[in-house]
């Protein structure tokens, strides 16, 4: 009957087991895969990432030269991570958009144009 | 070069509940149902296991012919097979739980929608010719 | 004279982690009858895996079930690699081991929080979700993702682990284990618990078999199976028994479950132990031919993929069983006869997953 009762005793002497949040926070791990990222200047806008993704979150277009990501449809799962032929994009470890990218946060895409 | 199924013995309509039952006296445990639409039939799966081995009994059904059900030796298949009721139409007879064809898909959703060809959003949207408002009203 | 009444139970209930809902008809306090309602969340996964590829199948599969995810995909993995002819690695077939333990830890410890939640013992529920919070960051640091961890791919796995996530992993098997510890005596000694699950639910082992219950729910009614001893990925090399209670009830359900968590910490550590080097996957070329049938072990139980495949780069069908599935008829056999408090301890009993169910 008293099994946890050593338990709730020395939590009540310890610290509280959450952080406060946004005040703090988590210090992420390296290899989490947060959100999609991409560099326009590697880019040969061949279309595969577009082909292979799982849910046609990728437009990419030749003429004009255009790179658009949908972030609602993304996955997250990083297969045209691995199919790129050029390695131009890569998963950043923050969750949400990136810092520099305020105007695609309200109309809800990536835009990766040269 | 093909991978095949092992342990597949292919059985008729009119006696499968003669193996069915042969299974189930011989202590095989039911595993699930399968059943795959390769164009004008079923091909229908019942797949069984006992220590380990499986071992599958396989009939053609053509689309539209009555399956008798085996939920009254297996009660486990009552389940399996209103859910291919629902996804391809097929009727069973005597069920032991019969939903009815709303198993697992509301009233607006497409009739039989993993069979081959006639499924998807295009039946769901079809609106017949007498439903149309007549013009010039 | 008794009342007879009909109460709708669920789909939004306080101790269902998903919604499904049981049509109860109850005799005073007495269930009589019960009838389930599904379709809740089908998503009418089979059909869209038709129209992708096999490579990107994998994604989709994974998102069958959160809780379960690893092993969905590992069990698609192994179809495909039949159906191609493919030889995974030894490395990949080790950390695949790792990854499946894992992730049957962390479920088993949300199944403990909720079915200490179920019967009000809110102290259990929130020591056991601090655990997994745990079991949680070290899925995050290896594989990606705190559920779907995306690690297993078609001729292998995608990730590696690193000699200093290895040591992450050790020490927090360490802590997992002495936090478990506790945890475990409490849900198997206390009193309470004791009063709210023996003699719940019973059925015998024939009943049982017949109904084709699997998992912890067929190794609480004293029957041996468990589909890891047939030695896929690296179990083979691994020594250890399945574990089986005699009972029938909910509490041997519960202790099967519980020493099951022990059992996972040490296969885990043992695979480390035995971790080889060399290469993580193999190169897919080709196109899958023929039908399979391919099966594993889940948290819940046995989950069998059937998979037909015909020459191009898509499957022909994947008709995908989960082990909630096969556990339904024993369910709706054990509700009718017990009390209406009960019906949420034997519902959690089975360690439902209507997400696995309805695809």
């Amino acid at each position: 009957m008293f099994g946890l009762l050593k338990k709730t005793l020395s939590n009540l002497f310890s610290r509280p087991a959450t952080r406060s949040y946004p005040g703090t926070t988590r210090p992420g791990f390296s290899g989490s895969r947060g959100h999609l990222d991409m560099d326009p200047a590697v880019c040969i806008y061949c279309g595969a990432c577009s082909k292979r993704c799982p849910t046609k979150a990728i437009t990419v277009s030749r003429e004009p030269k255009e790179w658009k990501l949908e972030v609602g449809r993304c996955i997250i799962c990083g297969h045209c991570v691995e199919v790129c032929p050029k390695k131009c994009m890569w998963l950043d470890m923050n969750h949400g958009l990136s810092k520099d990218a305020v105007t695609d946060a309200r109309s809800g895409d990536r835009q990766g144009n040269p | 070069m093909a991978v095949s199924l092992p342990d597949l013995k292919q059985v008729t309509v009119d006696t499968i509940a003669a193996e069915v039952t042969d299974k189930f006296r011989n202590g095989w445990r039911f595993v699930t149902m399968t059943c795959v639409d390769k164009g004008g039939a079923f091909d229908l799966m019942y797949h069984f296991d006992k220590e380990y081995k499986l071992v599958t009994l396989r009939i053609d059904v053509p689309h539209g012919q009555p399956v008798p059900s085996v939920s009254g030796i297996y009660f486990a298949a009552a389940v399996i097979e209103n859910e291919i009721k629902d996804m391809f139409g097929m009727p069973f007879t005597d069920l032991a739980i019969d939903f009815n064809g709303r198993f697992l898909l509301s009233e607006n959703a497409p009739k039989a929608p993993q069979c081959r060809e006639g499924s998807g959003i295009d039946l769901r949207m079809k609106v017949p010719a007498e439903a149309q408002p007549a013009e010039g009203k | 004279m008794a009342i007879q009444s009909l109460i709708p139970f669920g789909p939004q209930h306080p101790v269902f982690p998903e919604p499904i809902q049981l049509r109860l008809v109850l005799e005073d306090e007495k269930v009589v009858e019960a009838l389930p309602a599904f379709g809740y969340v089908h998503r009418g996964l089979e059909k869209i895996a038709q129209q992708k590829d096999i490579l990107q199948d994998v994604f989709l599969v994974e998102r069958v079930c959160g809780i379960c995810s690893f092993i969905h995909s590992l069990t698609y993995c192994r179809g495909v690699e039949t159906l191609m002819g493919l030889t995974v690695p030894d490395r990949a077939r080790f950390l695949r081991v790792v990854w499946s333990e894992m992730s049957r830890l962390h479920s088993h410890l949300l199944w403990l929080g909720l079915t200490a939640d179920a019967f009000g013992f809110e102290n259990l529920f929130m020591q056991a979700f601090r655990l997994r919070e745990k079991v949680l960051d070290l899925m995050e640091a290896t594989g990606g993702n705190r559920v779907i961890m995306s690690s297993c791919c078609i001729g292998g796995v995608r990730r590696d682990l690193t000699p200093d996530l290895v040591k992450m992993i050790r020490t927090t098997l360490d802590e997992v284990e002495r936090e478990l510890d506790p945890i475990v005596v409490t849900m198997r000694d206390d009193y309470t618990v004791q009063q709210r699950t023996i003699g719940v639910g019973r059925l015998t082992k024939e009943e049982a078999y017949q109904l084709g219950a699997v998992g912890p729910v067929a190794r609480g009614c004293g029957i041996q199976m468990d589909f890891r001893t047939t030695g896929y990925e690296a179990y083979g090399e691994l020594e250890f028994k399945p574990v089986v209670f005699e009972g029938g009830d909910c509490y041997a359900r519960c202790k099967v479950r519980l020493y099951e968590m022990l059992q996972s910490v040490a296969l885990m550590r043992a695979a480390l132990d035995k971790l080889p080097e060399g290469p993580l996957a193999v190169p897919v070329k080709g196109n899958p031919d023929g039908e399979t049938i391919s099966r594993c072990e889940q948290p819940r139980g046995e989950v069998i993929y059937y998979m037909r495949a015909n020459n191009t780069r898509n499957l022909e069908r994947l008709r995908i069983r989960t082990p909630t599935f096969a556990n339904l008829a024993p369910l709706l056999k054990m509700l009718p006869g017990c009390q209406l408090a009960d019906v949420p301890v034997i519902v959690l009993a089975i360690d439902p997953c209507i997400s696995c169910t309805e695809r």
